[in-house]
């Protein structure tokens, strides 16, 4: 599953990938026995089945992703975030306040107002509703200082790398925390601002060069120089 | 001979007898086209295109929530595309207020882009497209569709295919390739065409004129042929813009 067969090759939507008979997987479609890109991005051949990874795509939500979001909304029971798609998520109430509570439009304000960041987890998302959040776990929640940085939500795996090491390498180096939402906002936190903005710097240009191999080892010799 | 340009008198001649056109190309040449994906950085998607004189910019937002609620369609998104000519595009100033033209424009853009576009996966939502014309010069609406395309492709939206468009018509009796604004308004037919070219389908035909249905089928041929040279162009648009950093 995991050998690639070719090279990766660089694709634009309507380009043929290839005529072979192999399952389809993300962003690829089937006509006649062509395999057609419908995205930009980098294709993925394995063994038995073929995938593009896009450069560019809007996030949509899949349960159990944690995102982060700013709170827009506040409307009955439930407060609305922005979560970098084209849906709203929704953190009702009782999520915060336990199940049978009633709050009242203060005690809500006073726990998450307009404006506020908050780190939550998709809990539930289908195409007939808003996706609904949740903030009732560890780690999750109000996020109070840091710097947010967007970037492309599909190259949000690129800045974690395999097994966390992008993160890893860029977190131990400039003395930072990073929160990263997998809808593409990321805070990072620290008490010393060059490492502050040398972080910053390292995950914009994971975003620029999210395409092209070895970035790992890239971003660390940029880190190194830049410490000098 | 005398032509009549759009009311004005000229002695221009359309055809000459080595088959040279007004403005100095053979018939079945394109006017130069350059596309520059990403030039907006406040719409999700953006494209900038000049095709001989016209000038035209392309914006795409979303997908994102619909307003007014009762637009939205829970089964899939849906498309909306604005095509606006500035005042300043064409020689008299042009009143801002969407026109009859303008409306009918944006409909069939729509309706061009409505099969490429895999709008789907986001239901409940809009995808919005704007496309404004800076300068004018004859087959505005095929312009604005390649440059509209491009956006949605700049975007992220998962499409299909690209969609590419070129006009092809008839003039000083001989079929011609795309038509620029002396030869749509002097000429004798003007027939833009939109096609998908990986899928090889036309998704845009439209016809003003009068042709054969011998030349028709010409005309088709030699459409598809322009689409294909701009396929490339926008193509490369959007390989520059994504892959060439680094490299």
């Amino acid at each position: 599953m995991r050998n690639f067969k070719d090279k990766k090759q660089y694709v634009i939507p309507g380009d043929v990938i290839t005529t072979s008979p192999l399952r389809l997987r993300e962003n690829v479609m089937l006509d006649g026995k062509k395999i057609i890109a419908t995205s930009i991005g980098l294709t993925n051949i394995y063994d038995d089945s073929v995938r593009v990874i896009p450069l560019s795509a809007v996030y949509l939500p899949k349960i159990d992703d944690i995102v982060i979001g700013k709170i827009t909304s506040i409307f009955g029971n439930s407060w609305f975030a922005d979560i970098n798609s084209c849906y709203e998520g929704m953190l009702l109430g009782q999520d915060v306040f336990g199940r049978g509570s009633s709050p009242t439009m203060s005690d809500m304000k006073s726990r998450l107002d307009i404006g506020d960041l908050i780190c939550a987890k998709i809990a539930n998302f289908d195409r007939s509703r808003e996706p609904l959040i949740s903030i009732a776990d560890q780690n999750l929640g109000k996020i109070d200082s840091g710097e947010l940085v967007k970037i492309s939500p599909p190259k949000i795996p690129r800045l974690i790398g395999k097994h966390g090491s992008m993160i890893q390498t860029i977190e131990s180096s400039t003395d930072t925390s990073i929160t990263i939402g997998q809808n593409g906002l990321v805070v990072v936190s620290s008490n010393e601002s060059n490492g502050l903005l040398k972080a910053i710097e390292a995950i914009q240009m994971v975003e620029e060069q999210a395409h092209l191999a070895d970035l790992t080892d890239k971003v660390k010799k940029m880190l190194e120089t830049n410490g000098d | 001979m005398v032509i009549n340009l759009g009311g004005r008198k000229s002695d221009m001649v359309l055809l000459d007898e080595n088959g040279i056109r007004c403005d100095g190309r053979k018939v079945n040449e394109t006017r130069k086209v350059t596309i520059k994906a990403g030039v907006l950085k406040n719409a999700s998607g953006s494209a900038y295109i000049e095709f001989g004189g016209n000038k035209i910019l392309a914006g795409v937002f979303g997908p994102r929530d619909v307003h007014p609620k009762h637009m939205s369609n829970p089964d899939t998104g849906i498309l909306r595309v604005r095509y606006h000519m500035e005042p300043f595009s064409v020689g008299e100033r042009k009143n801002p207020a969407p026109s009859r033209r303008e409306i009918e424009i944006s409909k069939v853009i729509k309706e061009a882009l409505e099969p490429a576009v895999m709008l789907e996966k986001f239901p409940r939502t809009a995808v919005d497209v704007f496309l404004e014309i800076l300068q004018a010069d004859g087959g505005t609406r095929c312009a604005a569709l390649d440059a509209a395309s491009v956006a949605l492709a700049d975007a992220g939206i998962p499409m299909r295919d690209l969609v590419c468009a070129c006009a092809s018509g008839k003039a000083g009796d001989a079929l011609i390739l795309d038509v620029n604004n002396e030869e749509d308004q002097a000429g004798q037919a003007d027939m833009p065409i939109g096609y998908m070219p990986n899928l090889g389908k036309i998704t845009l035909l439209q016809l003003d004129g009068v042709l054969t249905p011998d030349e028709f089928n010409k005309c088709i041929e030699l459409g598809v042929e322009g689409c294909k040279k701009v396929y490339e162009i926008q193509k490369n648009a959007l390989r520059e813009k994504y892959f060439s950093k680094g490299d």
